[in-house]
């Protein structure tokens, strides 16, 4: 008896087995009383509810929600404006962090002075406070009776940026989005089977040929082809308008996000070693090619995990858009919450969503990575 | 036979420096030329927007136009509702006497005196201690003063020094577990580890303040405040969890498995070999942490707690302010960079230091 008691295998087995009691023990105390408790409230549990109508409009979605819309709508209308948010962040945020970059690489000390000034600033502030900034300036603009005139087609006023747009309907723009998944599948198909030459060519000519169809069939007969915005009484009418919550957001968080992905592309371009740049010049390539064949793909390999990183990092950070009143996916749920009570199910479908969009992001970013990473070497 | 070349001169001297900075290339001339005029103008703006122009006296407000600069007015009438919150009038000097303690700490920690596993959480929890004492009164003749009255920079930096105090432990407990030998604790580690690094930390906050109310007995739950700190720190331990991984993964496997044979046991070869080193060696990741920790504080803001950033909007939330949003969040801005730059720079400095062989 004693034997065993002191036994190696016994110990590690019995550390294991009260461990996992102890889990299954909370997990399930926590499951009773939580189950207790919204009983004592009446409501009833499961996911019923999704089905049933919301009674209160969101000020903002891609596809059409109203009053009457069915809970699951809205809240597919949340995730998607996060996603909207999301993938709109990163693209712009990268483009500008290339440039900060670029500026911060240079030989040139003016530019490394903007560069730098940039980054420290932008970065040592808190995204939450950057997005206040800007939805306080953009709410303070003129109404639009006084908006900012900008060339008679797009006009900047407390309401939001109005645009001139096509006249598209919804199913017009989900069809465009069919196209450009199609157009991306195609792209990559071509590349993997080393396709057609000019494939960029025509994939952009596929994708306008689409685009003019739809315009020129999708309409009705009187309407333009492009609507323009006008300001009928104490309003813009037509066109499309960038809300000032959604600008508000999309800017604070590209502005934060581009000096970071500014820093990680710096420290890529860095990482490559002088020796590597000296061969290629030993080789006589020139500068260009250079920075093409040998700089920055050595330099991408380099950044990509932490890029990935800061993708999901930004895609996370689009939950600060509740503080003014952005109707993303966790500003859905929590006004779903306090409207119907269902706790549990929300919060289970709120960390879902993000799970899964950040599992998916990191799955593709991850993917990249395996296929272009240097073989041969762990 | 070749004649030998004597080396080339060196080029040196103002010329030759300003040639290679700024004018090295036709481009190179170009770009010069219009950074320098975007930065004499932008200069040139801020600093007449900020200094000359500006507006420094409540007397004078009335000079607050949209024309004039910024109006720093706003500040001295609103500077104490920005750094303390609805904390009492007379009892704002222990708040400041509260946070200047936590600040010490912090200033004191990145001394390398200060850095033994047995150093550090003595001044850390004395610090803190000192802190919470300090802010809730209630003896020597200092009136008590609930949490739910606490607010300003004070909660911004009580949330600060709580998270980490709370988060650090649970990060080396997660990194051990996570690297355990016993299968079903490193997974299920592993597994809890993922899942909350994928969530936002707001959902974790909202989570807190919401939902553990419904799930837990009444006489566990604490404060809203309690329970949000300590979500925080659940989600600040995740990440610094990741990162002592790293660094008990960069400690050779030579080491521990020499501890083993001479029987040391499985605690001293944790505290006294493996974790010194671990630390040591993810000191500028784990300062970059505590930098993104400090500006996420902000984030309990929107849960409705009354931190710097809240008592900001608040400043600015009645008419008579309502203008000088600029000025407040340009100061609040001001606030958190003085912290964040600070010790990014210390990290910085560190990471220089230590491949430089020093640490």
């Amino acid at each position: 008896m004693n034997k065993l008691l002191s036994s190696q295998k016994f110990k590690r087995a019995s550390i294991q087995i009260v461990f996992l009691v102890s889990l299954v023990f909370i997990i399930v105390s926590l499951i009773v009383v939580g189950q207790k408790n919204i009983a004592a409230q009446g409501i009833a549990t499961g996911f019923g509810f999704l089905e049933r109508t919301t009674g209160w409009p969101i000020s903002f979605s891609v596809i059409e929600v109203t009053a009457r819309s069915t809970y699951a709508r809205v809240l597919f209308a949340g995730l998607l404006n996060t996603m909207l948010v999301g993938f709109l962040t990163l693209f712009f945020a990268t483009v500008l962090g290339l440039i900060l970059a670029l500026l911060r690489v240079s030989s040139n000390t003016l530019m490394n002075i903007v560069g730098t000034t940039y980054v420290e600033i932008f970065r040592n502030v808190p995204v939450i406070l950057q997005v206040f900034f800007w939805y306080a300036l953009l709410t303070h603009l003129p109404s639009p009776k006084q908006a900012y005139d900008l060339g008679g087609v797009a006009f900047l006023s407390n309401r939001g940026l109005m645009m001139p747009a096509p006249t598209l309907s919804a199913t017009d723009l989900w069809v465009l989005i069919g196209t450009l998944t199609a157009i991306g599948f195609g792209l990559f198909y071509a590349k993997q089977n080393g396709g057609a030459k000019r494939r960029w060519l025509i994939a952009i000519a596929a994708f306008f040929a689409v685009f003019l169809v739809l315009l020129l069939t999708g309409r009705e007969p009187d309407q333009s082809l492009i609507s323009i915005p006008e300001l009928k009484g104490l309003r813009f009418v037509g066109g499309i308008t960038l809300k000032p919550e959604f600008s508000a957001l999309l800017i604070g968080l590209v502005l934060f996000g581009a000096a970071y992905i500014g820093e990680i592309i710096r420290g890529g371009l860095l990482s490559v070693e002088r020796g590597k740049l000296e061969a290629g010049s030993a080789l006589g390539l020139s500068g260009f090619q250079i920075n093409r064949y040998v700089r920055i793909p050595l330099a991408f390999r380099a950044m990509l995990p932490s890029l990935a990183n800061q993708y999901v990092w930004l895609m996370k950070g689009t939950t600060v858009g509740i503080a003014i009143g952005y109707p993303d996916y966790f500003a859905v749920v929590s006004t779903s919450i306090n409207q119907s009570g269902q706790t549990m199910e929300l919060l289970a479908l709120l960390m879902g969503g993000f799970i899964v969009v950040n599992y998916s992001l990191g799955f593709v970013m991850n993917k990249i990575n395996d296929r272009i990473k240097l073989k041969g070497r762990s | 036979m070749a004649a030998s070349l004597t080396a080339p001169a060196a080029a040196t001297g103002p010329v030759v420096w300003l040639r290679k900075h700024f004018f090295s290339t036709w481009y190179d001339a170009v770009f010069s030329i219009l950074f320098s005029m975007l930065i004499a103008w932008m200069v040139n703006k801020l600093l007449g927007w900020a200094v000359f122009d500006a507006i420094w006296r409540v007397e004078n407000r009335e000079l607050c136009t949209h024309d004039a600069g910024a109006c720093w007015a706003v500040i001295e009438d609103r500077g104490r509702l920005i750094l303390f919150g609805l904390y009492p009038y007379e009892e704002q000097w222990r708040s400041t006497l509260a946070c200047l303690a936590v600040i010490v700490t912090m200033v004191l920690s990145c001394l390398p005196k200060f850095w033994s596993i047995r150093r550090l959480p003595i001044l850390w929890i004395a610090g803190f201690g000192i802190f919470v004492l300090l802010m809730r009164g209630g003896f020597a003749g200092m009136p008590l003063v609930r949490s739910e009255q606490w607010g300003g920079l004070s909660l911004t930096i009580f949330i600060f020094a709580a998270v980490f105090v709370i988060g650090m432990p649970l990060a080396v407990i997660f990194a051990l577990a996570r690297r355990s030998t016993l299968p079903v604790i490193a997974k299920v580690s592993g597994l809890f580890i993922d899942l909350v690094r994928s969530l936002p930390l707001l959902t974790l906050l909202f989570a807190a303040a919401v939902v553990v109310p419904l799930l837990v007995p009444e006489a566990i739950q604490g404060t809203k405040l309690g329970r949000v700190v300590v979500a925080f720190a659940l989600f600040f331990a995740v990440y610094q969890a990741e990162i002592i991984r790293a660094g008990l993964q960069s400690t050779s496997q030579g080491q521990e498995e020499a501890a083993v044979a001479l029987g040391m046991p499985y605690w001293s070869l944790v505290v006294d070999i493996l974790l010194p080193q671990a630390f040591r060696n993810t000191l500028p990741s784990t300062i970059n942490q505590a930098v993104i920790t400090f500006k996420e504080t902000s984030v309990v803001t929107i849960i409705g707690f009354f931190e710097v950033m809240a008592s900001g909007n608040a400043a600015i939330g009645t008419g008579e302010w309502g203008n000088q949003y600029i000025e407040v969040y340009v100061f609040l801005a001001f606030i958190y960079f003085i912290f964040v730059f600070g010790l990014s720079r210390y990290g910085a400095w560190l990471e220089k230091r230590m491949r430089l062989g020093h640490v």
